[in-house]
């Protein structure tokens, strides 16, 4: 089954991490891409900040654009994957070694890909 | 014996059995966990009617499979989207079972194994943790939609919902039917024994009457059974089989012919079972064989002291009180806290004092929960300080929701603690 991880966090809790333990968590992150690289059904994304976010919005007069991300949570969104796994323990047991979990704030969503769209039909 | 009664009875024994192993065996053949379980319910509310109105049938389990079966291939049909699936699966060959007779326990052929991996499905922690419960009843138990919203109160319509949605999550999010590999096994048991535990309390404290068609608590007792069986090298498992069973031993004794609770030091012993009683010694003896200590064997171990002395002054406090010291390490909740300073006060007089005081620094934590209130007014009163102990009563008997708790609270029968729940 394929599951899209939507990897966030709360920037606002970033002044209390230790720097060399922030450091240390990014370089586990590589290399957590790395031994889990068979899991990936592809590339994924990591975002740059939110104040570089743009978001079209729907307006009574036709879309709006304005600046800034789609809503006003703690949580930002700073990246993507899709992985192809058996079932959803097996995307549990992946996640929940995610490295950046060791960071306050933190946190990951799985949400399940549509994949069969004769549901729609 | 009415005919209701009787038919209800083997129905419900039969539904126990067979109905979580169609809904795991449906799911396997159709591919679809919630068509499956559908086709099982339909057929537990037609067998419900059919059996009620006609007498039982000769052989109910295969006349459950029989309509549950037929069900499913009708859901299947009437999905147009799988008219291809229905299509080769109509002429199906009958399944494993052609000669299927009630089991006994003793023969089971991986049936345990397809029960306890629908178990861990419906309580698995993708899941919302009150849909759990509600999902488990019905899938694994056997109960139906308004049987469970009787036993807990709450509106059929919502505890629907809250069951489609959590019965389609398993289909959508792709949660397996599986046993959980061996390095998730002990977290996700824990999940399952929390669950089939409130089962038993929904059924202890429902049991004045809010459900007469089910014995939860009994059902209760029997899954917690089967899991530790099923899994017979986890401690915690057989704990609470034994933990479950020592309070349904009790049961009989609970209530009064007019339907009052009776607390523990009231009860009358000989009313208690004691077969099984000495089954739960027996799980316990398996637990501690495995030497992996967890807080539902030290329940269980507690809940042996009190089964197993010849009344209330007999009991061995001393014992009751080291016990629930290693239980607060594995769970420091208040709670716990609250039912080991009721056993401190056991001891001796000279202990009510600081028992009392013990209590009152959970004041913050439970000062919403009845029985913190009826403790402190059953010490406060040992204390002799009347006013204030009517003054807890009174608080005590307008935070509980339970006919018989409140009968009991407002007729100021309970002349001791609420040591265990009773």
């Amino acid at each position: 089954m394929k599951y899209v991880l939507m990897f966030t966090s709360r920037p606002d809790l970033n002044a209390s991490v230790d720097p060399e333990l922030g450091q240390a968590v990014y370089k586990k992150v590589y290399e957590w891409f790395q031994e889990n690289g068979e899991k990936f059904a592809d590339s994924g994304a990591e975002l740059l900040g939110i104040e570089t976010a743009t978001t079209i919005k729907h307006g009574d007069d036709g879309p709006v654009v304005v600046d800034g991300p789609f809503n006003e949570a703690k949580e930002i969104v700073g990246g993507f994957s899709v992985i192809d796994v058996p079932d959803m323990d097996a995307a549990v047991a992946l996640v929940k070694t995610w490295p950046q979990l060791e960071l306050p704030g933190v946190a990951v969503e799985i949400r399940p890909m549509v994949e069969d769209y004769s549901q729609f039909e | 014996v009415t005919p209701i009664q009787s038919a209800d009875g083997l129905l419900a024994r039969t539904l126990r059995e067979e109905s979580g192993l169609l809904v795991a065996r449906l799911a396997r053949q159709f591919h679809d966990f919630d068509l499956a379980e559908e086709a099982v319910q339909t057929a537990v509310s037609e067998a419900l009617e059919a059996w009620r109105r006609d007498g039982a049938p000769d052989n109910p389990a295969a006349w459950l499979q029989t309509a549950a079966r037929h069900n499913a291939l009708d859901l299947v049909r009437r999905r147009s989207r799988q008219v291809a699936l229905a299509m080769r699966l109509a002429p199906a060959p009958e399944p494993d079972g052609a000669s299927y007779d009630v089991p006994d326990g003793s023969t089971d052929g991986g049936r345990t194994d397809d029960r306890l991996a629908l178990l861990f499905a419906c309580c698995h922690p993708a899941l919302a943790p009150e849909a759990r419960l509600a999902l488990t009843l019905r899938a694994v138990v056997g109960m139906t939609t308004p049987q469970i919203a009787r036993a807990f109160l709450v509106n059929e319509r919502t505890l629907a919902q809250r069951i489609v949605r959590a019965k389609r999550k398993i289909v959508t999010a792709g949660i397996a039917l599986t046993v959980p590999a061996d390095d998730v096994l002990a977290e996700r048991l824990s999940d399952v024994l929390a669950v089939v535990a409130l089962m038993y309390n929904e059924g202890f404290v429902s049991s004045d009457g809010a459900t007469q068609d089910r014995d939860l608590a009994g059902d209760a007792v029997w899954l917690a059974g089967v899991v530790a069986t099923s899994l017979p090298g986890e401690a915690e498992a057989w704990g609470l089989a034994a933990l479950l069973t020592f309070q349904h031993a009790r049961a009989a004794a609970r209530f009064s012919e007019d339907g009052d609770l009776v607390l523990l030091p009231d009860q009358d012993r000989s009313r208690w079972d004691h077969a099984a009683i000495a089954a739960g010694e027996a799980m316990l003896e398996r637990a501690a064989a495995l030497h992996a200590p967890g807080p539902f064997q030290l329940r269980a171990a507690i809940a042996a002291c009190h089964a197993t002395s010849p009344s209330w002054a007999e009991t061995d406090w001393l014992q009751i009180v080291t016990l629930f010291e290693v239980l607060t390490r594995h769970d420091p909740s208040p709670v716990v806290r609250l039912n080991r300073a009721v056993a401190m006060s056991q001891i001796g007089p000279h202990e009510v004092a600081p028992s009392l005081a013990a209590v009152d620094e959970l004041a913050d934590h439970l000062d919403g929960y009845h029985l913190f209130h009826a403790t402190r007014a059953e010490l406060l009163t040992r204390l002799g300080r009347d006013d204030e102990a009517a003054a807890a009563n009174a608080r005590a008997l307008s935070l509980t929701t339970n006919d018989a708790e409140r009968r009991l609270l407002a007729t100021r029968l309970h002349r001791h603690p609420l040591t265990d729940g009773s």
